[in-house]
């Protein structure tokens, strides 16, 4: 039997979100220790024995036993969960309360309330997503900091700080109660989805890495649809944008590790399995009179996921789309993207009026795609030279060796007689 | 072919669950490779790191042993190689030394002939 990839770091979110129920939300310490003591007590059976047919159920068995070690070395179950505390006090009830929280129905909503707690309003958003992918997905802060291009001590404090914020709360966020669940449905959903994009256009190098956070993105998205409460058209929504993007990310780097834009991406690369579910997951989303920001993202998705080329892309939808965009949720970077869709709709001189266009482009000075974006449109109307200088300009702001070695290219091209795409499409 | 004990010494800690998933599957891998090769006579067990220890003809009993987690020992397996230097080759694809541990190869004494006679 072999180890699925990751069950660790999954079955770690799950024990700990089970762990903070018995033990309390003020206790995650003592939760967190009980986590690593269950792994270490599996996993050292498993290195003599090998890997035994349900690790799932071994490591959930191991961290019953080691939940209870920690309540009887200490006595005072009462300041544990309070809602609990009575049963864990008692040698009779404690074996059979902890049993029941780790019940498979029990641990989805254990998972769920964690998520939610995790996304305390007092908490900013970065914080949020931190504190997520540490207690839920078992990511230590230096792979947090790595995965954030942070720095370890950054990430450690921002840790520290939400945790303390989560342990003054006292108390598990319900999610039985409906109201409070759709109050704050959106943050966690919008933290999902910036969990997801940090994967999907963060600025870490290793593909690997941000493949993870996108996976961890839609596993805990799949959570969040398989409670009643949760499952919501906007989760819908967000679950397919999700879906349709992750189809793209293998063909999103060549061999080098280079960043590929969409019009040279190779399609048949595109995980069609991915894209599939995702256009299913759009249908699902369209319930409900609500069209939020994930709707439309999810539906420009799945316009470049049922293209079999640039050429055969509905541009017309998709520049309408981005509209839409931003009438929801206003911002330079989709007035950028619609103008690169304008600019395929009628040609580079209108696209680069609507980058003119953009208000608050001072907002993307930093953002390497902004000039290069430009670089594209003269490069496309032949002003090799305008086009030149503005992908050098966007070289000196690429984040990582990935978008170095892109623009580094686009730089060269314009070099060439003829542009390198134009050249290998002979 | 001659029997070994390999000694595991040193106690793992990881920051994150997937790298000690890592580690575990290599622990896996390297004990199932040995195996396949006819070299493992027993497994052996892993041990709690929290036990007694006794002492002096008083049995003075103590909490430990409070070695430190570099030399404490995680567990023990019994191997059978031809001599001492195949044990030792064998010992060294250990996942145990990653983590700054080490593996102690000792050598299991041979009953002698005349002593198996003479319970025979």
């Amino acid at each position: 039997m072999e180890l699925s990839d990751h069950l660790f770091r999954r079955e770690a979110g799950r024990m700990i979100a089970a762990l903070t129920r018995i033990f309390g939300v003020h206790n995650l310490g003592l939760a967190e220790d009980v986590v690593q003591e269950a792994f270490c007590r599996a996993a050292e059976v498993w290195k003599f024995r090998g890997v035994p047919d349900n690790p799932s159920a071994w490591l959930m068995a191991t961290a019953k036993n080691c939940a209870l070690d920690a309540l009887r070395r200490q006595r005072t179950a009462r300041s544990y969960a309070p809602e609990l505390g009575r049963y864990l006090e008692s040698e009779w009830t404690r074996a059979s309360i902890i049993e029941e929280q780790f019940g498979a129905n029990a641990i989805r909503d254990d998972l769920l309330r964690m998520m939610f707690s995790c996304c305390h309003p007092r908490l900013a958003e970065e914080a949020q997503v931190a504190l997520i992918l540490h207690i839920l997905c078992g990511f230590s802060v230096g792979e947090i900091a790595g995965a954030f291009v942070s720095s370890r001590a950054a990430i450690e404090k921002r840790i520290t700080r939400a945790k303390a914020v989560l342990a003054q709360s006292k108390k598990l966020f319900d999610v039985a109660a409906a109201a409070e669940v759709a109050a704050r449905l959106p943050a966690v959903q919008r933290a999902l989805y910036l969990l997801f994009n940090e994967g999907y256009h963060g600025a870490c190098a290793e593909t690997a890495i941000r493949a993870e956070l996108c996976r961890e993105a839609m596993r805990l998205t799949a959570e969040l649809l398989a409670h009643p409460l949760g499952r919501t058209p906007a989760s819908y929504a967000l679950a397919a944008l999700m879906a349709l993007d992750a189809a793209r990310l293998q063909a999103r780097a060549d061999e080098a590790g280079a960043l590929l834009s969409l019009i040279d991406q190779d399609r048949t690369q595109w995980d069609q399995e991915l894209i599939g579910e995702g256009l299913k997951l759009l249908e699902l989303s369209a319930a409900g009179a609500d069209l939020t920001a994930y709707h439309v993202e999810a539906a420009i998705a799945a316009q470049h996921a049922r293209a079999a080329s640039v050429e055969e892309t509905d541009w017309a939808t998709i520049v309408e789309l981005y509209e839409t965009l931003s009438a929801i949720r206003p911002s330079p970077i989709v007035a950028l993207n619609r103008a690169i869709a304008i600019g395929q709709r009628d040609g580079p001189e209108r696209g680069l009026d609507a980058i003119a266009a953009i208000d608050g482009a001072d907002r993307l000075a930093a953002y390497p795609f902004y000039p290069a974006a430009r670089g594209e449109m003269e490069l496309a109307r032949g002003e090799k030279d305008a086009a030149a200088e503005h992908f050098r300009a966007a070289l000196a702001l690429a984040r990582n060796p990935s978008e170095r070695r892109f623009l580094q290219r686009r730089v060269e091209a314009c070099a060439s007689s003829l542009g390198e795409r134009e050249k290998s499409r002979g | 072919m001659s029997e070994f004990t390999f000694l595991f010494r040193g106690r793992d800690y990881f920051a994150s669950p997937e790298q000690r998933q890592k580690h575990t599957e290599k622990w896996v891998a390297w004990f199932k490779a040995l195996g396949d090769k006819g070299h493992i006579k027993d497994m052996g067990r892993p041990l709690e790191a929290a036990g007694k220890v006794v002492r002096g003809d008083k049995g003075n009993v103590q909490d430990g042993p409070y070695a430190e987690a570099k030399d404490l020992i995680g567990g023990y397996t019994l191997i059978e190689a031809a001599n001492l230097d195949e044990a030792v080759e064998l010992s060294k694809g250990c996942p145990i030394f990653d983590v700054g541990g080490a593996v102690e190869v000792r050598p299991v004494q041979a009953l002698n002939v005349q002593y198996q006679e003479l319970k025979a």
